[in-house]
């Protein structure tokens, strides 16, 4: 049975492999609603799918969505898995050494405190963020004990459980989680962290042209901008 | 599914829930027990034949190759299963990678190894990055099986090993007291004897491969450990069935499943005792001797 797996396998790789290489597989977590979620028939949905689905039309590739845990999203790009990174990650210096990214598709956000009571301790107490992100980064630089979670939605239960005085992430996936909790609520002052979300691709991959000029075009005909406020809300902030 | 869903916010309890469980996201819930199944299936005649190989081994008259079959079943089993899960299946891959690149990219010059990278040439990638995303999953979900049989394979080494051990030698001399040759004896006389004592190990690595199911989840393929906790998160309103923190109710489901997988496992493993023990010079085998003459 194994053999004939392998074999089946071996056959459907000899299939594809004289298929055009125009094939991009983007790479996604899928748990960070509204950037990306898997929806409730299964599939790659959120602000990230429609707008990677649009960028694949208008530089005229085939792409294919592919889900890979948070951390170890880079190390499987790096390594060939998938062929960028489309998942609310902020540029940053650190993550640009290892890989490249386009420019911005969402312009630096605010990141925000949530917690169960106004008077959290923010600066000493437990703050929860997920692993690897500039949220966790900033969180160990002020003095408060930083509590990390493989997963966003980790984050927030050890809030609503008590394990953490207040989660730490982007406001845009922590406002709806706490407009929608009657126990959860944003407190302190929003944070700047980042230089906005962009792609992320291997080193010197010659996509980022293209998808480079594909974020050119959806901004300069405000499609972007359009889909930006259809996602995250009236307030988000716009090019 | 059903007609009634289109708007779920107006669904009354009983609707939402049938509703709920029957949408997209739970159908793939579903069919990744499928995915443990089809496992469990495949690695347990697979493993069963690696340690049929391995005992054998271990017992033959050749020194080479019963080195082969003790080093084999006392590295595995010398290793963590999440060591050598974690570890085999990136050794594994690289490996079927660097193979096909030195074959089909002999002129590249650059490294393979750059830093923590593992950078092969395109033509050398496995599966290919143009291959279709059930490629991908099925080549993942093939190593996953590769390494429970080669894990598992030892334990069921060292059991086959023991049980051959344990077939009485008079019975072996008799054999060879008939004139059967080295593998008559073994084929017709101990092979088929082994297996009464062989049976109660081998059903303990049973229970313990259904338990090691969900390091699937380990290995990134979406098993039901994957579901479990991606449909039980906490869901806000940008999903259609909105709902609290559920991870309890999926993963207390997953607990009856196994309970009830290890159950059934061991009903159908007793009976099996009984058939096996039929007219052997065991314990058991004797007690039905005694109760059919009574």
């Amino acid at each position: 049975m194994k053999t004939i797996l392998l074999s089946a396998a071996a056959l459907a790789l000899a299939a594809t492999a004289s298929m055009a290489q125009d094939m991009v597989r983007m790479g996604t977590e899928g748990a960070y609603p509204p950037y990306n979620f898997i929806n409730d028939d299964g599939e790659v949905d959120g602000f990230e799918r429609a707008l990677g689905d649009e960028l694949c039309a208008r530089a005229d590739l085939t792409c294919e969505w592919v889900l890979n845990d948070w951390d170890s999203i880079i190390p499987n790009l790096t390594s060939g898995n998938y062929d960028t990174i489309i998942a609310g990650m902020s540029i940053t210096a650190e993550r640009d050494e290892v890989i490249d990214f386009t420019q911005a598709y969402i312009p630096p956000e605010e990141s925000v405190y949530v917690a169960l009571s106004d008077d959290a301790d923010l600066e000493g107490g437990v703050i929860a963020a997920q692993t690897n992100t500039i949220q966790a980064a900033y969180v160990a630089e002020t003095g408060a004990t930083l509590l990390e979670f493989a997963t966003p939605d980790e984050t927030v239960a050890a809030v609503r459980n008590g394990e953490a005085d207040a989660v730490f992430a982007q406001g845009q996936y922590l406002e709806p989680v706490a407009a929608e909790d009657a126990d959860l609520a944003v407190v302190g002052a929003p944070v700047a962290l980042g230089g906005g979300v962009g792609l992320g691709l291997r080193e010197g991959d010659d996509l980022i042209a293209a998808f480079n000029g594909a974020i050119d075009s959806m901004k300069a005909d405000g499609t972007l901008n359009t889909l930006i406020l259809e996602w995250f809300g009236e307030d988000a902030a716009t090019w | 599914m059903f007609g009634f869903c289109t708007d779920p916010d107006t669904l009354s309890t009983l609707r939402w829930f049938a509703c709920y469980l029957t949408n997209g996201a739970h159908f793939l819930f579903y069919q990744s027990f499928l995915v443990v199944f089809a496992l469990l299936a495949i690695t347990a005649p697979v493993s069963l034949a690696f340690g049929f190989g391995a005992a054998a081994a271990s017992r033959a008259r050749i020194a080479p190759l019963r080195w082969i079959g003790k080093t084999y079943t006392a590295m595995v089993r010398g290793v963590p299963d999440i060591v050598f899960f974690l570890f085999f299946i990136l050794v594994f891959d690289q490996a079927i990678e660097y193979l096909r690149h030195r074959i089909v990219c002999p002129d590249w010059t650059e490294p393979i190894r750059q830093g923590a990278n593992f950078l092969v040439c395109d033509a050398a990638r496995t599966p290919q990055g143009a291959a279709p995303q059930w490629v991908h999953e099925l080549y993942g979900f093939a190593l996953a099986v590769f390494t429970y049989a080669i894990v598992f394979g030892a334990f069921c080494g060292n059991v086959l090993y023991g049980a051959m051990r344990a077939v009485p030698r008079a019975q072996l001399e008799t054999a060879e007291a008939y004139g059967m040759r080295p593998a008559q004896v073994f084929w017709r006389i101990l092979v088929p004897q082994m297996w009464i004592y062989a049976l109660p190990g081998l059903s303990n690595i049973w229970l313990i491969l259904i338990k090691a199911t969900p390091l699937l989840f380990l290995l990134g393929i979406e098993d039901i450990v994957f579901w479990a906790r991606e449909l039980g998160g906490s869901r806000t309103s940008a999903y259609q069935y909105p709902h609290p923190d559920w991870r309890f109710w999926y993963f207390l489901g997953l607990l009856v499943f196994y309970l009830a997988f290890t159950r059934v496992s061991e009903i159908v493993l007793d009976r099996l005792t009984v058939r096996l023990s039929h007219g052997q010079a065991t314990m058991a085998g004797e007690e039905q001797r005694r109760a059919a003459r009574a």
